[in-house]
């Protein structure tokens, strides 16, 4: 079950193709999947970026924070995972907007593929940025590329596309007086807070992915709850996508925080081999 | 044997051993250990084997009492067992989950001055299922010839598996989707293991795949297929949904959404399905806390509460609105609570929540109540008093004041009518307004009781099997139901 097919790393993010039949046949652009790498692991959310009905395989792109992102990081291919549940969420509403922004960080790069994909064969224009440290960072770039009208890159040192963030680049597409009638954003917290207060002056619609913490992703615990216009919503169910102008940012970080202790703990709980000498000896 | 029925009347009820107070309440091993042998035979003897049974109309599933019990006296321990699954599938369950105090023992003869002499039924069930799970290999059931019809079971909780257990044996195929990647709803993911050993669901899990029966974890019907899609693109004959009421209630005050909030859901998944009190060996955290304080008055909250003492809180409150005899919870979880040192606020309800500069719980301020006016429960209502409040410190709260019904299966399925509650709507015999689906448990009925749930499972299978193979009624029913 749940078979890691195919793996590669850039930088610190793990592509990971995985065999998930059942969930490719019924995966929609928005969509995650909860992950639990081992019987011990945690339940940790990851958005499919791509999937396939031929190969019965999806794919994410996991960034490595802390322990569950480690563990996933560390498996081999051929071995399996222990749970993907998924799809989960509720899909992005695709329809014909006119142009669509899609800006992505992180594993958002790989995130608003699907999003970008589907938006195009809905007729819109799609532009999409995604911003990274520096240039080698980005990945998925020609499947973006295949989707996108333009694609823009954002980098932190200037060593591709504009020095700065995706933010910097909508700012610079809004002052030479491009139209945007939707934007979608994907990517850390802090990023989503910033591309929204960039669209809100002139009230594009955007649409942010959150990431709260998630347990169950079927709307049971309450865990994921956030605030989006004074009322609380539960991210996995009525979620992941929201209105980024209603979004109550500062509960957000301050709910994400909460196990900030316990992490350090299992972190440290683990048995630290270095990574780096394992890299090199080609165990990983 | 031959004792008169004044000689049984004599004898006292037998409790059974526990861990100490002082000591359980920093594990999270079961806490009655359970009757020997000698002590279960000595309690079957007060039995007085009443012609008119009627502790067996007590029981929601009419569990043979009288006869299960006289099997223990002559020491068929086994069979007892096997006699009580005639009516009820997971006995080693319900024997200790189960509110006996106001079902089988409630109008126990033995009971009648003094409710607390009634028979032990509760724990006569449990022992003799302990017996056969622990001295026998599993008893495969018989299961007739496959008809070639396929059946589709959602949620695994006590609902589900008795749809299974049930189908499984008249011949169909049978195929239970559950969310979770283990089975057996509130039993793994709500009770605690103090409460109820996990061991004991993975058994009944365990054989139930034995006899054929398949189950896909990780699948989350509304989602991976809609209701609709098992008909269409799976090929299923009918539908039984039981997937419990699961939806948290959050109180409508300041700070609900605070760190070191939880639903009893959450706290309660972490801890039993995710194993947290097991961190950093498994990597789900769970926030410890110093002060607790649990909202609400049902098994949920004594759960939490107890859970959150063992986790090593230095002190947990419950805070209720109403008083302590209008709990809603088993006799026996209120006991045991206060017996391992947590405190009752009754006649209480928070309304502010307050927080540090991180976001963090710092404490809550509560409404004192008093008893108003009987409702039309016939419970006498709590009313606020004005202007009396109190406030304590906490640094973690957990609401466990219900829930509600999820709707991820029933908006991908319009057809099928809900009350305006959410709930599904049925015929008592669990079927729906749309055809060839049926429903039982928690999501039809709100949150209930694990043997009401699983009745209305066998009421669903037996609906079901009538419906797909037109046979009539009395005709089918085989003796081992
Ligand atoms: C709907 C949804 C979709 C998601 N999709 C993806 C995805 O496709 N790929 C992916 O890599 N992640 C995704 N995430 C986030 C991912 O689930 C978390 O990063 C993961 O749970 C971290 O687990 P961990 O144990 O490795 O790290 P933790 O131990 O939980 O975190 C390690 C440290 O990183 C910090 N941290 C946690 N999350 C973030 C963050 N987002 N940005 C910056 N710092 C953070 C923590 O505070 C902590 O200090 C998604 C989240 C949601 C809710
Ligand atoms: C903490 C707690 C303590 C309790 N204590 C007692 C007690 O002492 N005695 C007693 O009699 N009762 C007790 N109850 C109540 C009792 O457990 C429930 O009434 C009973 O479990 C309900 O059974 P069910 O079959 O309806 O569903 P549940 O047990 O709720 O199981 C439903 C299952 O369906 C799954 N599911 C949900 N949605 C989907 C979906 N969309 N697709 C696939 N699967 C899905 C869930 O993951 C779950 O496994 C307690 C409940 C709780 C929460
Ligand atoms: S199933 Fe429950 S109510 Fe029925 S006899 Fe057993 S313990 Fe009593
Ligand atoms: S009512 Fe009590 S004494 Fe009478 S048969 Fe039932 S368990 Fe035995
Ligand atoms: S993760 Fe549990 S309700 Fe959203």
């Amino acid at each position: 079950m749940y078979e890691l097919v195919e793996k590669s790393e850039i930088f610190n993010v793990h592509k990971m193709v995985i065999k998930a039949p059942g969930i490719a046949d019924s995966m929609k652009p928005g969509q995650f999947c909860i992950i639990m790498a081992t019987e011990f692991s945690e339940r940790i959310p990851m958005t499919v970026s791509d999937w396939s009905t031929d190969t019965g395989t999806i794919t994410i792109y996991a960034l490595e924070l802390g322990i569950s992102t480690l563990e996933l990081a560390r498996m081999k291919v051929g071995g399996s995972l222990y749970a993907v549940t998924g799809p989960l969420g509720t899909p992005s509403e695709i329809r014909h907007y006119g142009t669509v922004v899609l800006g992505g960080g992180c594993y958002g790069i790989g995130g608003i593929y699907p999003i970008a994909k589907a938006c195009k064969e809905a007729g819109n224009e799609v532009i999409s940025i995604v911003e990274a440290r520096y240039s080698p960072m980005f990945y998925h770039e020609k499947e973006l590329q295949q989707v996108s009208n333009q694609v823009f890159y954002a980098t932190s040192d200037g060593s591709r596309g504009k020095k700065g963030k995706v933010e910097d680049v909508i700012a610079e597409m809004l002052e030479r007086g491009a139209r945007v009638d939707q934007a979608f954003f994907m990517g850390c917290t802090q990023m989503l807070e910033r591309c929204s207060e960039a669209t809100r002056p002139i009230g594009i619609p955007t649409k942010v992915a959150l990431n709260s913490i998630m347990l169950d992703g079927t709307g049971m615990c309450g865990a994921c709850r956030v605030t989006v216009g004074g009322e609380t919503k539960f991210a996995c169910v009525d979620g992941p996508e929201f209105d980024g102008h209603k979004v109550d940012w500062r509960e957000l970080q301050q709910r994400k925080s909460a196990y900030t202790e316990q992490e350090a703990v299992v972190y440290q709980s683990l048995s630290h081999e270095c990574l780096a000498e394992k890299k090199l000896r080609g165990e990983l | 044997m031959g004792l008169t029925a004044k000689e049984r009347m004599a004898i006292e009820r037998h409790s059974m051993a526990e861990q100490p107070a002082g000591f359980r309440n920093r594990n999270f091993e079961e806490v009655p250990y359970g009757y020997t042998p000698d002590e279960a035979v000595a309690e079957a003897q007060r039995c007085l084997s009443c012609k008119n049974r009627p502790c067996v109309s007590g029981c929601p599933v009419e569990v043979p009492i009288p006869e299960f019990i006289a099997l223990v006296t002559e020491k068929r321990f086994t069979e007892a067992a096997r006699l009580i699954k005639t009516k009820n599938v997971l006995p080693a369950v319900c024997g200790r989950v189960c509110p006996q105090e106001t079902q089988c023992e409630a109008v126990c003869i033995q009971g009648k001055k003094d409710k607390t002499q009634a028979v032990a039924i509760g724990n006569l069930e449990r022992f003799a299922a302990d017996f056969e799970r622990e001295n026998n290999p599993m008893e495969a059931p018989e299961v007739q010839d496959k008809n070639g019809l396929k059946v589709a079971i959602i949620g695994s909780g006590p609902s589900g598996l008795t749809v299974a257990g049930d189908l499984i044996r008249f011949g169909y195929e049978v195929t239970i989707y559950e969310a979770f990647h283990r089975g057996g709803g509130v039993l793994v993911y709500g009770i605690p293991e103090f409460r109820l050993p996990k061991k004991v669901v993975e058994t009944e899990i365990k054989a139930l795949e034995d006899t054929g029966v398949t189950i896909h974890y990780n699948s989350v019907i509304g989602r991976l297929y809609t209701v609709d899609d098992l008909f269409k693109r799976l090929g299923f004959s009918a539908v039984f949904i039981g997937v419990g009421a699961g939806l948290p209630i959050f109180l409508d005050i300041p700070g609900m959404n605070l760190n070191g909030v939880f639903s009893a859901n959450e706290y309660l998944t972490r801890s039993n399905l995710m194993k947290s009190y097991l961190f950093p060996q498994y990597k789900t955290p769970v926030i410890v806390g110093k002060g607790v304080a649990v909202i609400g008055g049902g098994n949920v909250a004594m759960d939490s509460a107890r859970t959150a003492i063992r986790l090593g809180a230095e002190k947990v409150t419950i805070v209720y609105r109403r008083a302590r005899e209008q709990m809603p919870a088993r006799a026996a979880e209120v006991h045991h609570a206060e017996e391992e040192g947590i405190e009752f606020r009754l006649l209480s309800s928070p309304v502010e929540i307050f927080r540090n500069d991180q976001g963090w719980v710092t404490g809550m301020k509560c409404q004192r109540y008093e008893l108003g006016e009987p409702d039309e429960s016939g419970r006498r209502r709590p009313v606020p008093i004005e202007n009396s409040f109190f406030e304590f410190d906490c640094d973690l709260v957990v609401v466990s004041i219900g829930g509600k019904a999820n709707p991820l299966i029933t908006r991908t399925t319009p057809d099928m009518e809900v009350n305006k509650w959410g709930y599904i709507v049925t015929d008592p015999w669990g079927r729906t307004s749309k055809r060839s689906v049926y429903a039982g448990g928690d999501i039809v009925t709100g949150a209930a009781t694990v043997i009401s749930s699983m009745g209305a499972g066998r009421r669903a299978a037996k609906a079901i099997h009538e419906d797909l193979t037109k046979e009539n009624d009395e005709t089918f029913t085989p003796d081992w139901w």
